[in-house]
């Protein structure tokens, strides 16, 4: 297996969907619970698209592949993601 | 959250390159103009985008080495001996050439120059490129927060931005650059080469109980390694801050 990388790499991808900067989101892994930050996740990015695996437990947090004119993000790891935004 | 605030698609800008500078006999930094470019945050990278006319395309994540706020961007891109984009970004691309760029992104790994804490900034070869951007953020602000810079390099002629770290240690006493050369010292250095070790971070870094803010970034083994070691100093987890490169997503 290949020497993964950080959630860092995948920062513009997801911005890219969401609109906003999910590096600093707080992801939580549905296999063993750990929470952090979705920078500090492990990334594989040799694969068709990127993997981001929990650093607690290694399982698939999610993954997400971009095509031409479309993304898609397979979230089923993730049991919760929790972003902190201002009201207004 | 400045930026949180401006929702919008994240999109591919064109920049065009208007200088660039070698830095060492690998390594160029490349200084593009960005119609509309937001500013960054000390820390944040780029996506850069390369389409060959075939249609073929590939992106990399490249972090950027100048300070924040500034107009134009700058990059510093090490060449891989076996990389597809490095080599055409640090000795094709020339003056007034375009590629597409998408960022800032990431507001993880930032320095925020009005916070108060110490900083200690853990480099792994050309993972120096995001802390330099927090290193000239702290001397363009005018903040004196305490900085101390621990440089993993293979040897002297691999050292980026030398001179200028020399300078700003010169005219500064609050900070502090600390070179580990890993396979040649330069003359009249007395640490033997190696790799940063528990013992050479106690020494040249803040120790835990002062809770400074720590930024690791090189290849994966260096961060793993250098973040385990803090750890087991007693830094708080949540204190170090990493980021990892490696040839296939991101590269500094």
């Amino acid at each position: 297996m290949s020497i993964p990388l950080d959630g860092n790499v995948m920062v513009g991808a997801l911005e890219e969907l969401f609109s906003f900067d999910v590096s600093v989101a707080v992801v939580e892994c549905a296999g063993c619970g750990h929470s952090g930050a979705v920078a500090a996740v492990v990334v594989y990015t040799d694969a068709p698209g990127m993997v981001a695996r929990c650093p607690g437990c290694t399982d698939v947090l999610f993954r997400l592949v971009r095509a031409p004119g479309r993304v898609w993000l397979d979230m089923r790891g993730s049991l919760c993601l929790r972003v902190d935004m201002p009201d207004a | 959250m400045a930026r949180a605030a401006v929702l919008g698609r994240l999109t591919w800008r064109v920049g065009t390159l208007v200088a660039f500078r070698d830095e060492t006999e690998f390594a160029r930094t490349l200084v593009f103009s960005i119609p509309d470019w937001p500013g960054h945050d000390a820390g944040q990278h780029v996506d850069v985008r390369l389409t060959a006319p075939d249609g073929y395309s590939t992106q990399r994540s490249y972090s950027i080495a100048s300070a924040a706020g500034g107009d134009l961007v700058e990059l510093t891109v090490e060449r891989l001996a076996d990389g597809e984009v490095s080599p055409y970004l640090s000795q094709v691309l020339s003056i007034g050439d375009q590629i597409e760029l998408r960022g800032p992104v990431g507001g993880w790994f930032v320095w925020d120059p009005s916070l108060a804490a110490q900083v200690l900034l853990v480099a792994g070869g050309s993972g120096v490129v995001p802390l330099m951007s927090m290193v000239r953020t702290r001397a363009k602000f005018g903040s004196h927060v305490p900085f101390r810079l621990v440089y993993s390099v293979r040897d002297p002629g691999s050292v980026l931005f030398g001179a200028e770290l020399a300078e700003l240690q010169r005219v500064d006493s609050s900070f502090e650059v600390h070179y580990a050369f890993t396979r040649t010292t330069p003359a009249g250095v007395a640490r033997p080469a190696g790799r940063i070790d528990a013992t050479y971070l106690a020494d040249a870094g803040f120790s835990a109980g002062l809770a400074p803010a720590v930024f690791v970034c090189g290849p994966t083994g260096f961060v793993e390694t250098v973040a385990n070691l803090l750890v087991a100093a007693g830094h708080d987890a949540g204190r170090v801050k990493t980021e990892r490169f490696g040839p296939s997503g991101s590269q500094r």
